[in-house]
């Protein structure tokens, strides 16, 4: 590269990152204070978007702007005010699942209001043309831009650290049960953040018009850079974020730049992944603050009755008599269930008896498909023998990922087993060799006699209540009681022997093995295996089918995924919107039942 | 009473007889919306077409379309259910070449014919094509093909290329290296850019292919991303005494979002839909207008032939019955607005062509002049080399 070449990429990183900085703000101060994992940041961004170009076709660009973050501003506080606000005594991440339904809702409102295409917005009066810069044409725009990230930064700072409400914030974010308890209204606090971070997601969205259109794919895309960005910057932390942004954008410029562009797809992540590892809490961010009050403290799980267990049998039995009665779709649609059940217990092996939430779980039900796959078609191994094996590739991933996630705690640990499953995912989308590129193995089927799909559906049933049984097993062995008392109190848990470390890191490898195990019986049913099998949308169903059964409970995953394979395939075929449709359930259930539906039905029978 | 019974028996007979020919049909309408919504109304266009007609063989053609989610998992889902609880007789659809590729894999596993409309990757009709599996629209190969003798002649030396980051883009881009090098000796490429799909830093690529200094580029970039470059491009000048080809550029679906912006002169594959006046291109598109008031995209086309392929593939075969229905498809010779096309029995791609010629403005949007019509017939490989492919 020249040096006017790098001079312009760098500049190029600079309006980069400004863009970025102005969602990720927001996310940040959002979780900083409400501690909300806020799924549907992305969704406001996208509004604001949308807004800011329908806007600007009526009042013109500079108008539209403010008026789009006002408007998204607003969206925001109502969606704290009718929906967070119910449910911010609920366990933590279940908050993620009411945003995951708005991000649902919001996709389809957009969908149906500005129609299907992707619009670009006008060009910013005053800001149309290029300035010459080293010789070479530089978009006026990208100028504008690069001055006006710090100029958001430094009027956050200002409001955060010279005002009595930005003091608040911050002690909020510090410890929100003493500022609860010093006498500060912190539903108004919380309100107001919220109001605050959506506008600035919705000032992010309509400022980038000019620059990127508008497009109903955008949300989960921004949803990913922001949170990327604000936890290498540090959990609510506003300079941690910006410095994030500009690490970020400067590396995507310059990957770009130096022809090395196929790296793009993760290099945030890898960044990522090595600021977690150097840094657990980020570059600027500090330990979380203990949580207090009844969300830190779980119900000790009961192991099931002699009644439950006969419940589960017969249900075993009744599942087993089902293809007397019918050799169809029933059978295709139930081994999808029993498939995602298996996958869903084992995310919720970590998540709950583990207190170790993963935004990355499909990593390792990618990664035993893509090795039964590979086992089967590269290596020629008979079905049954790659069947069993795959799970080992899991296994193996999850020793490695493991041991680098488990030194974390929290989000971090989250979003670093996301990393590694974005990392997982692109080498996978890439590696045409082994894993057939972005098209994925074709002609994965299992052996004549597991072909039909009854065979395949016991196979499925048996292998995957098996598998079942055997986690639930370990939950109430002393693996399991040591692994609940490492996750309720580290520090006690340490004191009398046990290993904290190594047992999170074995509940770990636990979880992916079997997950594997569910991705591999996955690849057999579909005959095929692409990289969305470990992609972020496959990790947040896990997530959803956990959240909606509920995490502290035992069996809850297994009746979650059930539901929500199941409203999936029928919704989707009965109605034009069924994202918003599914949304709209998720919000009802998570209102109606903020403990999960197995634990709602747990407490009507305790009482 | 017996007038009642012998009429009764009369339409029972009947309906037996009459039973409708029932096509499953699965594409991504949530993922791919603005090419997928035109191609549902070119569906049911022929649909309303051939049943007006009489339907086929005397069978009514029924149409039951569901959404595949846009991944290859619940595709596969959705096209079991569409075997076994709507008894569909053949599948039909699908756009991602991923989801494409599940689909072929299961049709030819449950031994049912699936035809392929919208998925251009090579590899459905080659390295995984199987015996049930057809495909209507111009591969990534054949478009790639069609832009190669344009390019030639602009006698460009040096070459910089901008893909998506998947396979679409990566055989397009290995497909244009290897064609232009044969039909141009000599010529250099000097730069590639593979940002990921939908997700292009376009200041920062239009840098790097500026810094290469090309003297052509060849494209395969569309929608979101073509929106962007083109943006950046123009702005940051890169276009300025730089040759472009675009693959897909003149496709409605991605041209039109351009607006004032299209760039003029670049070479593309696209769908002129306005000039072609051609007997059987005006008769689809007067009716197509008429019938939903808008204009036709490539995705009107590609749905409305895909429908009529089946009838036509079940009106010569005399049945729904899955064998004869791919004994009749291979070879099969029929109309389309494109013109004539021929279902080719060494691959069972079809001969579908696409336009190619120079995008301008006109009236404050982009239209393609100085078109022709490129047959897909004549953009292919040796059959020798197929047949390597497909392993026969």
């Amino acid at each position: 590269m020249s040096g006017s070449a790098v001079l312009l990429q760098f500049l190029n990183g600079l309006s980069g990152a400004s863009a970025l900085f102005l969602v990720a703000a927001g996310l940040s101060l959002i979780f900083g204070v409400t501690r909300i994992v806020n799924f549907a940041h992305g969704s406001l961004y996208m509004l604001g978007m949308y807004l800011a170009v329908w806007l600007s076709a009526r009042i013109g660009f500079w108008a539209s702007v403010p008026l789009a973050a006002a408007l998204v501003a607003a969206g925001g506080a109502a969606v704290e005010m009718l929906l967070l606000r119910r449910i911010y005594k609920a366990p933590e991440l279940f908050q993620l699942l009411a945003t995951f339904a708005v991000v649902l809702l919001v996709k389809d409102l957009a969908l149906w209001a500005w129609g299907p295409e992707d619009t670009l917005g006008p060009r910013a009066p005053g800001f149309a043309g290029a300035v010459e810069i080293a010789g070479r044409a530089f978009p006026q725009y990208d100028l504008l831009l690069i001055g006006l990230g710090p100029l958001v930064f430094l009027l956050l700072y200002l409001l955060l650290t010279k005002t009595r409400w930005g003091i608040l914030v911050r002690a909020a974010t510090q410890d929100r049960e003493m500022v609860g308890a010093l006498g500060v209204n912190q539903k108004l606090l919380f309100t107001a953040v919220f109001m605050l971070g959506a506008g600035l997601a919705g000032l992010g969205g309509a400022l980038v018009i000019p620059r990127e259109p508008a497009s109903l794919e955008i949300d989960l895309a921004v949803v990913s850079d922001a949170f990327v960005v604000v936890v290498v910057g540090g959990l609510g932390s506003i300079p941690g974020a910006f410095l994030a942004a500009l690490l970020i954008g400067e590396i995507k410029a310059f990957c770009i730049g130096l022809g090395y562009s196929k790296i793009t797809l993760a290099v945030e992540f890898i960044v990522m992944a090595v600021v977690l590892v150097l840094r657990p809490w980020g570059l600027l961010g500090r330990p979380q603050a203990a949580m207090r009050g009844p969300a830190a403290l779980e119900a000790p799980l009961d192991p099931p009755s002699g009644r439950a267990v006969a419940a589960l049998l017969a249900l075993f039995a009744g599942l087993a008599a089902i293809p007397a009665f019918t050799t169809g779709y029933t059978l295709v649609l139930l081994t999808d269930v029993l498939v995602f059940a298996l996958f869903a217990a084992s995310l919720h092996f970590m998540m709950g008896p583990g207190g170790m939430a993963s935004f990355g779980h499909a990593a390792y039900f990618g990664l035993g498909a893509y090795g039964a796959g590979v086992l089967l078609l590269r290596l020629a191994a008979p079905m049954e023998l790659a069947l069993a094996l795959a799970p080992l590739f899991a296994l193996a991933g999850a020793l490695v990922f493991g041991w680098f996630c488990v030194r974390l705690s929290g989000v971090y640990l989250a979003m670093l087993t996301l990393a590694f499953a974005q990392i997982a995912w692109s080498i996978a989308f890439q590696w045409d060799a082994v894993t057939g590129g972005s098209n994925g193995l074709i002609g994965v089927w299992p052996a004549a006699w597991l072909a039909s799909k009854t065979a395949f559906y016991y196979a499925a049933l048996l292998v995957c209540a098996a598998a079942l049984a055997l986690l639930w097993r370990l939950v109430f062995s002393p693996f399991g009681y040591a692994l609940r008392a490492s996750r309720d109190s580290a520090l006690r848990a340490e004191a009398i022997g046990i290993p904290v470390r190594a047992v999170q890191w074995a509940a770990f490898c636990v979880a992916g093995l079997f997950a594997g195990l569910a991705g591999a019986l996955f690849a057999f049913s579909k005959g095929s295996i692409s990289p969305e099998t470990l992609s972020v949308p496959r990790s947040v169903e896990g997530l959803v089918m956990v959240l909606l059964g509920g995490v502290q409970t035992l069996t809850g995953p297994v009746w979650g995924a059930a539901l929500f394979t199941w409203l999936e395939d029928s919704v989707s075929r009965g109605f034009e919107y069924w994202r918003a449709a599914i949304g709209g359930v998720i919000l009802l259930l998570v209102l109606a039942f903020p403990r999960g539906v197995a634990g709602f039905v747990r407490e009507r029978i305790a009482r | 009473m017996r007038t009642v019974f012998l009429v009764a028996a009369l339409m029972v007979s009947n309906s037996v007889l009459a039973q409708p020919i029932r096509i499953g049909e699965l594409n991504s309408y949530k993922v791919f919306p603005a090419f997928l919504e035109p191609y549902k109304k070119g569906m049911e266009l022929a649909l309303e077409e051939i049943n007006a007609a009489g339907g086929v063989n005397g069978r009514k053609l029924e149409l039951v379309s569901r959404d595949d989610g846009g991944t290859p998992g619940d595709a596969v889902r959705v096209a079991e259910e569409l075997l076994s609880r709507e008894k569909a007789d053949v599948l039909m659809g699908t756009f991602a070449s991923n989801v494409g590729l599940a689909v072929a894999n299961l049709a030819n596993q449950r031994k049912v014919l699936f035809l392929a409309s919208e998925p251009l990757t090579d590899k459905i009709v080659w390295e995984n094509g199987n015996r049930y599996t057809f495909r209507l629209r111009p591969s990534t190969y054949m478009q790639t093909a069609m832009l190669v003798p344009q390019a030639a002649k602009l006698g460009k030396k040096r070459w910089a290329i901008v893909y998506p980051n998947y396979e679409y883009g990566q055989s397009a881009a290995a497909s244009f290296k290897k064609l232009l090098s044969q039909a141009q000796p000599g010529i250099e490429f000097v730069a590639e850019q593979a940002p990921a799909l939908g997700k292009i830093d376009a200041g920062a690529v239009v840098q790097a292919l500026a810094d290469a200094k090309p003297d052509a580029i060849f494209s395969a970039l569309f929608a979101a991303d073509l929106q962007k470059f083109v943006r950046e491009g123009n702005t940051r000048g890169l276009f300025k005494n730089v040759a472009v080809v675009n693959l897909l550029g003149g496709e409605p679906e991605y041209l039109d979002p351009l607006k004032d912006e299209t760039p003029e002169g670049w070479w593309v594959t696209g769908y002129p839909w306005s000039e072609i006046d051609t007997p059987e291109h005006k008769r689809f598109r007067d009716a197509y207008q008429k019938r939903w008031n808008d204009y036709p995209r490539v995705g009107s086309v590609v749905g409305y032939t895909s429908v009529y392929a089946i009838a036509n593939a079940a009106k010569k075969a005399g049945s729904a019955d899955t064998e004869k229905l791919v004994e009749a498809l291979k070879g099969l010779q029929m109309q389309s607005p494109f013109g004539p096309i021929t279902w080719r029995p060494i691959d069972h791609q079809s001969t579908m062509g696409a336009y190619v010629g120079q995008l301008a403005k006109k009236g404050g949007r982009g239209v393609m002049v100085n078109w022709h019509y490129a047959d897909g017939a004549k953009f292919q490989p040796s059959d020798r080399e197929i047949r390597a492919l497909r392993k026969e």
